[in-house]
This record gives structure tokens, sequence and C-alpha cells, in this order.
């Protein structure tokens, strides 16, 4: 207080009540920082002593890279179908929703898509395995009998449509809605000159979009995509209500043996789990973990990049 | 259409000369050489407006004669159908216009045939959910727990009151943190590096997988309870950790939205930053913060996988956040189908039930949202 008598600057005077709100809110953004190191930590922690368990711990593995890799492929390969399936049709309901539809189908569609992100993977789950999968089964017959000379579709065809196929289409309509929202929003931002440009030199409307829109949305598709890939990789209720799996290394695609994926084995496992394989399952959460952040990293960083070279 | 063809022919011809490649450039021409002698066209032969409808009509028209014949059902003749259609309207586009116009045309088709098969499947889940769900709703589905039940009769109670209170809990813990940290990044954090590592992996942390979230929830509450805890709360915990970036990024949003002149004018009033925050800034973004908060809030609602691993399941009436397992509607749905117990279709029926209002109180949040954000938005004078 003595100090006001030469104040050597200009600045407002600092009161109380603003050093604890700017402390509060620098508090607030310090937990989300710790909350994110804390699951780093604490599943490592906890999920160290499973890279030394036996093979009791770690469900008939014998070391712990045998558990994790058949539930890794799993979920790669899970996940890739999807993305493979997820992709186009995303495209297409974007497109449809930012240049093709007219605007009064265009506003209720978008809002629709929206409210079915909103839908709880439970109930995919319930939808995929009760209803879906079953429809898939004469599908799967045809695919076995037509195409069994690919390795994919060689079959036995599964009599209850609960393949890794069907998992990765549930996937896929999941992660629909979610790169739809993002592809619709970076198309809607084009600017409108450059479409009306191309459509002024006499492009057609596909020339428009491949030469005006796509050019500047390419890296928020891009982003989009990894972001449904991380949904993809983590999704865990779906999996693993549709999915009956049995833990094999197979690109057969329609049988009934099927390999897991992480996600799936912790919610089917955990429950019931006791000791090391509590570990155990916690690793793999980790693995999990790591492959998702690194997914959305590098999907973030894209974006960064992109909007640092569009200013 | 004819402005687009002249340059392309001009570089063949220039290309093919500089080349010294007679054979093509003699056979490649003829077609052009002779349309140069006559007078550019100025206009170009189109298809009707109405051809699309024409060709789709005798597409579905004959695909139905064929289904018909050989006895088909539903999906191989809307297949059959889209497939003609996709062949017949290009190759006429292509006898009466060109190329490009018949890519075009392609390309619209393929983009319409990849909305409807997305939006099929969609459909079908909220059909199938609404047809198997409707029939198992009463009082007494709404009213009962679990406890004590085999077979018939039954309730999703216990499950409905750990579903709101354990996502209440949650709601308690990411709203404050959340709305605090984005006032941090929009108003005080400036292009700091604190800032900057924040919004980051905020925006990394929408991507972390809900069971893993479960799991830290899980290894937390180990160090505390020691192993095998289950309870409420660190279902809570680990839905927080999933719902405050998703708070985070929507009230960041809503509070850049707030013009400078606001924060200005009130500055200039001589009123302290904080106050300026509290009174003016969230004011003017509360509909929006709202709407943000309950998308949220009905993002997680529905979350199974932590709340299967730290929450559990149990068949009686919990309403203790911080003790004992908690029964939750996804968790609910998710045993009342792996496990439905004997016989299965009281169990089935069940989770189709469960299954039904959950879908409802989600929807029923995102329309609250929409609500919400408009009952709150600022009254302006203007």
């Amino acid at each position: 207080m003595a100090s006001s008598v030469a104040p050597t600057r200009s600045r407002a005077k600092q009161r109380a009540g603003d050093r604890i709100f700017a402390g509060a809110t620098r508090v607030a953004g310090v937990i989300i920082l710790v909350a994110l190191a804390g699951v780093a930590v604490f599943l490592t922690v906890e999920g160290f002593p499973a890279f030394g368990a036996d093979s009791t711990a770690l469900f008939g593995a014998s070391s712990f890279v045998g558990f994790v890799w058949p539930l890794l492929f799993g979920t790669l390969l899970a996940a890739f179908l999807a993305l493979l399936i997820a992709t186009p049709l995303s495209l297409g309901v974007a497109l449809v929703i930012s240049h093709y539809a007219p605007r009064k189908l265009a506003r209720p569609v978008g809002y629709a898509v929206d409210l079915l992100a909103a839908v709880p993977s439970v109930v995919y789950g319930l939808w995929g395995s009760a209803y879906f999968g079953t429809k898939l089964v004469p599908i799967y017959e045809w695919l076995e009998a037509h195409l069994g000379f690919l390795p994919f579709f060689k079959g036995p065809a599964s009599a209850t449509g609960r393949t890794i196929l069907t998992a990765a289409i549930v996937l896929a309509i999941m992660a629909i809605p979610i790169i739809t929202a993002i592809t619709r929003e970076v198309f809607l931002q084009t600017p409108k000159l450059h479409e009306e440009a191309a459509l002024a030199l006499g492009a057609t409307r596909w020339e428009m979009i491949r030469m005006a829109v796509f050019p500047y949305a390419r890296s928020g598709i891009v982003s989009a995509v990894m972001l449904g890939l991380g949904r993809a990789l983590g999704e865990t209720m779906a999996v693993a209500m549709v999915l009956s799996a049995s833990g094999v290394i197979t690109f057969n695609l329609i049988s009934s043996t099927n390999p897991s994926t992480i996600a799936a084995n912790i919610a089917l496992q955990f429950p019931e789990a006791t000791g090391l394989k509590v570990n155990a399952l916690i690793a793999s959460g980790l693995v999990l973990f790591v492959i998702t952040f690194a997914v959305n990293f590098a999907a973030r960083a894209i974006v960064a990049r992109a909007e640092k070279a569009h200013q | 259409m004819a402005r687009a063809k002249t340059p392309s022919t001009h570089s063949a011809s220039s290309d093919s000369l500089s080349e010294e490649q007679p054979v093509p450039a003699q056979s490649a021409p003829p077609e052009t050489a002779s349309r140069r002698t006559t007078p550019l066209p100025l206009s170009h032969p189109t298809l009707p407006r109405w051809a699309p409808w024409l060709v789709a009509g005798i597409a579905a028209a004959a695909a139905g004669l064929i289904a018909l014949t050989l006895g088909w059902g539903l999906v191989p003749w809307a297949f059959l159908a889209v497939v003609l259609y996709a062949v017949a309207l290009p190759v006429w586009s292509l006898l009466v216009e060109n190329r490009r116009a018949a890519t075009d045309r392609v390309v619209s088709t393929l983009v319409w045939v990849a909305f409807a098969l997305a939006l099929v499947p969609l459909v079908s889940l909220i059909e199938t959910v609404l047809v198997n769900g409707l029939g198992v709703i009463n009082g007494q589905f709404l009213t009962y727990s679990m406890r004590n039940i085999i077979g018939p009769g039954g309730g999703i109670y216990h499950a409905i009151m750990g579903t709101l209170l354990v996502t209440l809990a949650a709601a308690v813990i990411s709203v404050p943190v959340g709305l605090l940290t984005a006032i941090y990044l929009v108003e005080y954090g400036g292009r700091g590096h604190l800032a900057r590592t924040i919004t980051f992996l905020v925006d990394v942390m929408t991507g972390i997988p809900s069971i893993v979230a479960g799991l830290f929830a899980y290894a937390l509450f180990l160090l505390f309870f020691g192993p095998g805890v289950r309870m409420g709360f660190g279902g809570s915990i680990a839905l927080s950790l999933l719902m405050i970036p998703i708070v985070v990024r929507s009230c960041e949003e809503m509070i850049k939205l707030v013009p400078d002149e606001l924060r200005e004018a009130s500055y200039a009033l001589g009123v302290p930053k904080w106050r300026t925050i509290v009174k003016v800034v969230l004011p003017t973004a509360m509909a929006g913060i709202i709407t943000g908060v309950t998308l949220a809030i009905a993002r997680v609602i529905g979350e199974t996988a932590p709340l299967l691993i730290i929450a559990g399941s149990t068949d009686s009436l919990n309403l203790n956040l911080f003790g004992e397992r908690m029964m939750t509607l996804p968790v609910f749905i998710y045993y009342s189908f792996t496990q439905p117990g004997v016989p299965p279709e009281y169990g089935i029926e069940r989770a189709w039930g469960a299954a039904l209002v959950l879908i409802a109180i989600v929807m029923a949040l995102n329309l609250l949202a929409r609500l919400l954000g408009r009952f709150f938005s600022p009254k302006t004078g203007r």
C-alpha cells in the first residue's frame, strides 16, 4: 500500500478478487493437464506388473506381447474395415447435406445426423447383435458360396452373423455421424467465390466439387477420418456385444471364430477378473490409450498445420 | 462446354507437334478438325430436367418386373433398380450431352446412393428399438427395480436413478472445471504456452476411449479402497474425464463469440476484470454454455464401458454414490442382453425397453439443449 506513493506503472490496481479468479481459472486448466497425465501414470503403474506375469494371469498367453498382439490385430482390423466403409458413405452424406440436397431437406437431415451421433453405443450393440447381424447371414452365405476363393470370405459362414465384418459395419455406422459432422462443416466453409468461379468457367457440379471443394477441405477430411479412426479403435460396447470372439488371428471375415479387440476384451473380462488379470487388462488398456492418443495427436497436428498455412 | 473443349484440343495438337509424333496427332484431330471449320456452338444439347425422374421410374418398373417374375424380395429389387438407374442415366447423358456431364451424373448418383446407404441402418436402428421397446414400457417397468425378480416383471427404476446420480455427479465435477478452463483460455491465457498446451491436450482428450477412462478411475480408486472396488462415484470420475473436454470446447467457442466491445465498455466503467467476466461475459454467453453443457451430458449419459468397470451392476436400488455397486441404464441393457437369465425372452425384452428409455433421455436432452439455448439467449433491445 505504501508503494502507491510512487506509482511506476500506469497499470490497473491488482484486486484480490481478480487474483483469486484468475488463479481459479488457471488451476482448472492445470487440473486437466494433471488428469491427462494421471491417466498415463495410473495405467502404467497398475499395468506394469502384467509384463512379468505368467500365463494364468495373461488368459493363457505365454507373454504379454502374445496376449496383446491378437487383440491389437483385431482392433486394427475392425477399425480399418470400419473406416473403409464409413469414409465414402460419410463423404456422400456430407456432400448431400452441403451441396446436393435442397436447403429445405439439408437442414433437418443435418440435425438428424447430429442426433444419431448421440445414440449410445450400447444401443448400437444391442441392435447390431439382435437384429442387424441376423439380417446379414444370407449375405455371408452368398459371399462364402460365390467369393469363397478369397481368403476374406473363406467361411464357413457364421450362422449368427456375429462376425468381425458385422462388428466393423456397426462401427462404421457409428462413425458415419462423427465423420459427417466434421466434413460437412468443412465443405460448407469452402469460399463461395471459388465455387462460383468454377461453375462460371463451365464446370459441372462434380468438377466444381473436385476442383474447389476437395482441395480446400482436404485437411479437414483427413482429420475427420482420423477422429473416426480414434473412435472406432476405442469403441467398446458395440464390439463386445456384436462380436463372438475367440482371440484368433485371421483375415477370414465371415466365420464364427473371430479376433477380439482390446476394448471389447477388457469389457468382457474385467467384471470377472481378479489379481494379476486386472493388471494385464489395464496394461492392454494402456496400449489402446497410447494408440488412440497417437492417432488423435496426429489428427490434431494435421489440422493445426493446415490452419497455420491458411492464415 | 464448348469453350472448355477448345483449349484441350489446342494443347493436344501443340504437344504432339512439339514431340514430333505425327501418328497420334493425325488420328486424334480428325473429329476436332471438322469441328474447327464449323463455328463454335453457343449452346449444347442437355437432358431435360425431368430426365433423372423418368429414368428412375423406368428403372424401378423394369427391376420390379424382373423381381416379380423371379420372386425376389425388396432388397434385391432396390439393388437392381439402383444399378439400372446408375447405368441408364449416364449412358443417355453420354449419348445426348458429353462425357463430362455423364461423369457428373454418375457421381451424383453415387453420392445419393451413399447417402441412402448411410441412412438405412440409422433409420432401421430407431425403428427396431421403437418396435421392440414400446410394448415393454409401463408404470411397473419404470418404477420397480430388479430385486428378487426371476422371469417376467421387474423394472429399471434402480438403473434410471443410478444413471441420473452418476451423470449428475459427473456434471458437478466437469462443469466448473470445464467452464473455468474455458474462461482461462479465452480471457487470461492469450497465446501463452500453457494456454496452447491446454487447448491441444483438450482436443486430444476428446478422443480418449471411454474404456480407458474407466480403467483410469479404477486404477485411481484402487489406491484408496483396495482391489475390487466398485462405486458410483468412480463412474462419475470416469465420465467427467470424457465430459470435461466437450464442456471446455463448447464454452470456449461461446465465450469467444462475446464481442470485445462489451468487455471494453465494462472496463471503461471501472469494473474489475473478474466482475466483467462474471457479470457481462458469462451472461452474454449463457445460452450457448447451457446448450453445450446439456449436449455434453447427453453425450456421456449413454456411456457404458467405464460404468461397467467401476460402477458394476446390481439388482437393487442404491442411492449412495460412495458405496457399493450401482446399476446404470447402459450397463443394465448390456447385462439384460448378454445374461438374460432363464427364460431369456424376459431379459431381452427388458433390454429393449431400457434401450428405448435411454434413447428417449438422450433425445430429450438434445431437444432441451436447443430450447434452453433459445430461452436463455440474451435479450437484445433490437
